[in-house]
């Protein structure tokens, strides 16, 4: 993505964290306040000594203005600033810290998330507690002997006399359960070690998975070329630990490779050059659901593609399942995204492909071209309810981008005023 | 008191005839019945045993006992559904039900209430806990 189209949205967004009017920078620098209208807009491309000079009024390094800090980073920040509890004073600066500290910007964002994956671990171990049904049969067994165990055991040390066929009998009961118990609290040992050695150790499985999409760049040759097969890259993977996370990117690998053989890489690349992408021709081309066109485009390496391409699937809940990112396009790591997402939009219109373009709310506006549609997962049965996932596409840089819809990441750290969508209070107060 | 019943339970009928405290005790774990059995007959109870859920109304409604004992897990039906259906019966409204469950966690606690268990216990338990919880329903139900 271009960042330098950008430049004029972050001109706006310090101006107007600097409480200054439109007008007043404009004389303050020489040029007409229409003109910094335009440019503000990225109407206008600015470089030169008028980025200087502004930069200079707003009292920030000029690359600050033409590069702007990574949007990602900052989203995580501002996600750092909300968790903390602590109110922070310069939520307003974050932009200015990301750029320019943005070793130490990225030290804080590393801590963060890593503190989301601890956090996540706690609640998905407290929830197994709770909710396990194999945990909660094991322990309920170790409970259930420990009382007869226990009974018995006082009756026979409390009561004074006892007659030798009811003595006889509970010390046989006695020896059946201490028997019992050891068995039960072995496997209830067992059971728990099985899940924390391994498992949590690097965090949430679907994270395992990730890490292992991104280290492969969401494009493996080896299923393009029908060299090797899921399970084989699978089981070389040193990223997947876990057997959950080895699953995941199983499944993910599995329709990969179902995707890649419906649209084979050369026949597709040709396609693309020929009409550019343009995924209901795809879908077209090569007879298949525009679902798989939008996932196999997110799959292409970016010079095939031309440019780069994000993608999110989530299932019926909405819960994100496969996330690819994308420069600018903020996912929120844990929780849920914004509703607002045309992905969300397509969820709830099965089968009908969604197109809109988006503008992320944050600091560095940018316009995103997103392409979803919702798809069965399995062919629907008479009597049974048809499952969905929708799947979106998201490409930098839309084109005819007059009138986005505006949206979020998450309401935790969206500026947005007045969403209809909000389901909690954002930590920001300002309004951009 | 001394008792003359054997372990396999099989005089239970001569403890109705001498006592009249009748309880009915549903848990599926035979060692606890035994010994909440033997505890209860030396407390002049007598004690009737079942172990299914399924059909553990039933059983309450022919017995018509003083006392309920009530495992919370049990196969077929759950302690709480026994309760319920129990508390939807005629003339069992007030029959007190004492539940055993081995996850004392607040929530199976509340339900518990809500359902109409009139005292909860969790193993493990003491044999002195039993006792007193027995003999203090009894009183409270008594009075009532």
């Amino acid at each position: 993505m271009a960042r330098d189209t950008l430049t004029g949205s972050r001109i706006r967004e310090r101006r107007l964290i600097l409480g200054m009017r439109q007008a007043e920078l404009a004389r303050a620098t020489g040029i007409s306040a229409s003109y910094l209208n335009l440019i503000e807009h990225n109407r206008r491309r600015i470089g030169g000594k008028l980025l200087v000079d502004i930069a200079g009024v707003l009292g920030v390094e000029p690359s600050m203005l033409s590069e702007g800090a990574e949007a990602a980073l900052i989203s995580t920040l501002r996600e750092a600033a909300a968790d903390s509890g602590v109110p922070v004073a310069e939520l307003d600066r974050v932009d200015e810290f990301a750029g320019r500290f943005p070793g130490w910007a990225e030290v804080l964002a590393t801590g963060h998330r890593r503190i989301a994956t601890l956090e996540r671990t706690v609640e998905t171990l407290s929830d197994r507690l709770t909710h396990d049904p194999n945990l909660a049969a094991s322990v309920h067994e170790v409970l259930s002997t420990a009382a007869a165990i226990r009974s018995t055991a006082s009756i026979l040390a409390e009561t004074g006399e006892l007659e030798p066929e009811w003595r006889d009998r509970f010390h046989k009961n006695l020896n059946e359960d201490s028997l019992r118990l050891s068995e039960s609290s072995r496997a209830l040992v067992n059971f728990l070690d099985e899940g924390d050695t391994s498992d949590d150790r690097r965090g949430m499985p679907q994270e395992e998975a990730e890490v292992f999409f991104q280290e492969n760049g969401f494009h493996f040759p080896a299923l393009e070329d029908g060299s090797a097969g899921a399970e084989q890259l699978i089981q070389t993977a040193p990223a997947l630990t876990s057997p959950a996370a080895r699953s995941l990117a199983q499944a993910a690998l599995t329709q990969y490779q179902a995707d890649a053989r419906a649209m084979p890489l050369h026949a597709l690349e040709e396609e693309i050059q020929a009409k550019g992408v343009a995924p209901v021709a795809i879908a077209r081309r090569f007879a298949c659901g525009l679902s798989a066109v939008l996932r196999r485009l997110a799959a292409l390496p970016e010079e095939v593609l031309g440019q780069e391409a994000g993608l999110v699937v989530c299932d019926a809940s909405g819960t994100l399942l496969f996330r690819k990112p994308v420069t600018g396009f903020a996912m929120p790591r844990f929780g849920a995204s914004c509703p607002l997402w045309p992905l969300y939009t397509a969820l709830v219109h099965p089968n009908v492909p969604v197109r809109r373009n988006v503008l992320q709310q944050g600091r560095n506006a940018a316009a995103f071209d997103c392409m979803a549609v919702a798809w069965p997962q399995e062919m629907p049965d008479f009597g049974a309810d048809p499952m969905y996932r929708a799947v979106m596409l998201i490409l930098p840089g839309a084109k005819d981008a007059e009138d986005p819809q505006l949206v979020g990441a998450s309401c935790r750290i969206c500026p947005r005023q007045g969403c209809p969508a909000r389901r909690e209070p954002s930590i920001l107060k300002e309004e951009f | 008191m001394r008792l003359r019943t054997g372990p396999a339970g099989g005089q239970r009928r001569e403890g109705i005839l001498l006592m009249g405290r009748h309880v009915v005790l549903i848990e599926d774990e035979p060692n606890i019945t035994e010994a909440i059995r033997f505890l209860l007959m030396r407390d002049g109870w007598s004690v009737d045993a079942h172990t299914d859920g399924a059909t553990a109304v039933e059983v309450i409604r022919d017995a018509n006992p003083d006392l309920v004992i009530l495992d919370l897990m049990l196969p077929g039906k759950s302690g709480l559904e026994i309760v319920r259906e129990l508390r939807m019966e005629g003339g069992m409204g007030a029959l007190p039900v004492l539940m055993l469950t081995a996850r004392g966690q607040m929530r199976d606690r509340e339900m518990a209430e809500k359902a109409g268990v009139t005292r909860f216990m969790t193993k493990p338990f003491s044999n002195a806990e039993v006792l007193t919880a027995v003999r203090d329903l009894h009183a409270q139900a008594g009075q009532g």
